[in-house]
């Protein structure tokens, strides 16, 4: 048993195993898809693209709050994989956050979220977050991510009550920030502005017609969309409160879809 | 004291020859000469009623609070030396926000408490350290659970409890807390009697100027806890005057 060595001249190790680390590669098979076959610098390219998609949010101002609407699909690529990601949260009593993109980026920025809302809570001064320095501290966050090669693939669309007026902005994953009395991110910012913008020039929004309009867009983008889902949340924020509903199915009809030929 | 002279009370790592850590014992008087402070576990939450000494007229009203928020559903009321119970506060706060971060759900008190106890615990190990001046009591209401409580002794020892009082005032305290049938009463009239048992324990003769601090965390908060709403607070407090003045009263009409 010689290649056992002795207690003298022990053999090595794992011997003609692969390296430690490292998957076996089969002789005349080189496969690179093993992580020890990149360079250590490389780790990051695992993060810098999205697994677990989520689509577009919708928000609008209306007079005297706003609201968020976002279907909740988790896609897997173009598989329809999750269909329970709710994505538009309460942060505190005066500001919700919603969220499009990698699904486990949000959840990791929600947890954090929560718990910045619990300390301060413990604090007990009575003071709370506001809408605009959460949006500030997102476009912090999000840049400092973005320049460290690393980003947070999300879009962030803070909705929310400052000085007892209605707040609307907008991150990406960039850390670009921008207020705005309407926001959809994703597929959204191509297919649901412009109706929104149609109405609002015609005036300003009510609640309820804030919302109408909102659900014309989550309906308009599940014609569209095909990362899209019929089941979404839709979140008000006035100054009485935040209120997210029950996770809601929109009526579709698609009678008319043989109707339309592409030649 | 026995303790006195015999060179066993220097460390917290020795025994005395009849078994005792003295430094413990030292410890356990710091909370003896703090305010009263009582946890009342009744049927469907937590009170925490505290007499918070005043011990000078320049302070602003609410100053040296003696109830903090750990968690959103988890309240701790002290007793003892302020600066080491805000050090057990931050201990108990980092802890239930490992928990959080760790299994997604808020800590059970249950196990809050085991962590936060071991902590205090481990001070009355080494030489090099002294043991917490405080106790604490922690509560917390759950779906699950119901009310739970827990006091926290400097030795590390923690016991759940129905009723609990630490501070000057404990023993006549307890033999208040003792009267109520604490398992059936709602904490709308808990936080009366909390309030009650407060004005009655205080020794004014002693101790002037003093704040009632009253929280508490029950079904009605929806497990959070809070800080009794001012008006709620400031009617117990009322009503616990009242009850003084009344038994005053009738001390006067005996003699």
């Amino acid at each position: 048993m010689a290649f056992m060595g002795d207690t003298l001249s022990p053999a090595p190790l794992w011997h003609n195993g692969p390296t430690p680390g490292a998957f076996y590669n089969f002789p005349a098979n080189s496969s690179n898809l093993g992580p020890a076959s990149r360079p250590l610098q490389d780790f990051r390219a695992h993060s810098a693209s999205p697994i677990t998609t989520t689509t577009s949010v919708i928000a609008v101002k209306f007079d005297k709050g706003c609201v968020i609407a976002a279907d909740t699909l988790g896609s897997y690529g173009s598989l329809a994989r999750f269909r329970d990601c709710p994505r538009v949260m309460k942060v505190n009593d005066l500001i919700m956050l919603g969220s499009g993109g990698d699904y486990a980026d949000f959840q990791y920025l929600r947890d954090i979220i929560e718990q910045k809302i619990i300390d301060e809570q413990c604090l007990g001064d009575g003071l709370n977050l506001k809408p605009r320095s959460l949006h500030c501290w997102l476009t912090r966050v999000l840049y400092n991510k973005r320049s460290k090669m690393d980003p947070l693939w999300n879009n962030y669309v803070v909705a929310g009550i400052q000085d007892g007026e209605p707040f609307l902005g907008a991150v990406d994953k960039l850390g670009t920030a921008y207020e705005d009395a309407a926001i959809a991110t994703g597929l959204g910012a191509y297919m649901a502005t412009p109706l929104i913008r149609d109405a609002t020039e015609k005036g300003p929004l009510d609640e309820e017609s804030a919302k109408a309009l909102v659900r014309k867009c989550m309906e308009v983008l599940f014609y569209r969309d095909a990362r899209s889902f019929p089941r979404y949340q839709l979140g008000v924020v006035t100054a009485a409160g935040v209120t997210i509903d029950d996770t809601v199915e929109l009526k579709h009809d698609w009678s008319l879809a043989h109707m339309i030929k592409m030649k | 004291m026995s303790s006195i002279g015999t060179g066993y009370d220097l460390s917290a790592s020795q025994f005395s020859p009849d078994g005792r850590v003295f430094q413990v014992e030292y410890a356990a008087k710091a909370v003896e000469n703090s305010g009263t402070v009582i946890g009342l576990r009744g049927k469907d939450g937590v009170v925490f009623a505290v007499e918070k000494l005043v011990t000078s007229k320049l302070y602003e009203p609410g100053a040296n609070k003696r109830i903090f928020h750990v968690d959103e559903h988890v309240g701790m009321a002290v007793s003892g030396l302020i600066s080491d119970a805000r050090q057990i506060v931050e201990t108990a706060r980092t802890e239930a926000s490992n928990y959080r971060s760790q299994y997604g759900i808020p800590v059970p008190l249950k196990y809050l408490n085991e962590r936060v106890s071991m902590y205090m615990h481990a001070y009355t190990l080494y030489s090099a350290v002294r043991p917490y001046g405080c106790a604490a009591i922690m509560g917390s209401w759950s779906e699950h659970d119901g009310p739970q409580m827990f006091m926290l002794e400097p030795s590390g020892v923690s016991f759940s409890y129905f009723g609990c009082a630490v501070g000057k005032a404990k023993q006549a305290a307890k033999t208040e807390i003792e009267k109520l049938k604490l398992a059936d009463i709602p904490v709308k009239d808990l936080v009366k009697e909390a309030a009650r048992i407060i004005y009655l324990v205080h020794d004014e003769l002693k101790d002037k100027q003093f704040e009632l601090e009253l929280s508490w965390v029950s079904k009605d908060t929806k497990g959070r806890h809070q800080l009794v709403p001012k008006e709620i607070a400031s009617e117990a407090e009322n009503q616990a005057k009242q009850a003084l003045a009344d038994i005053e009263d009738s001390d006067e009409g005996d003699m």
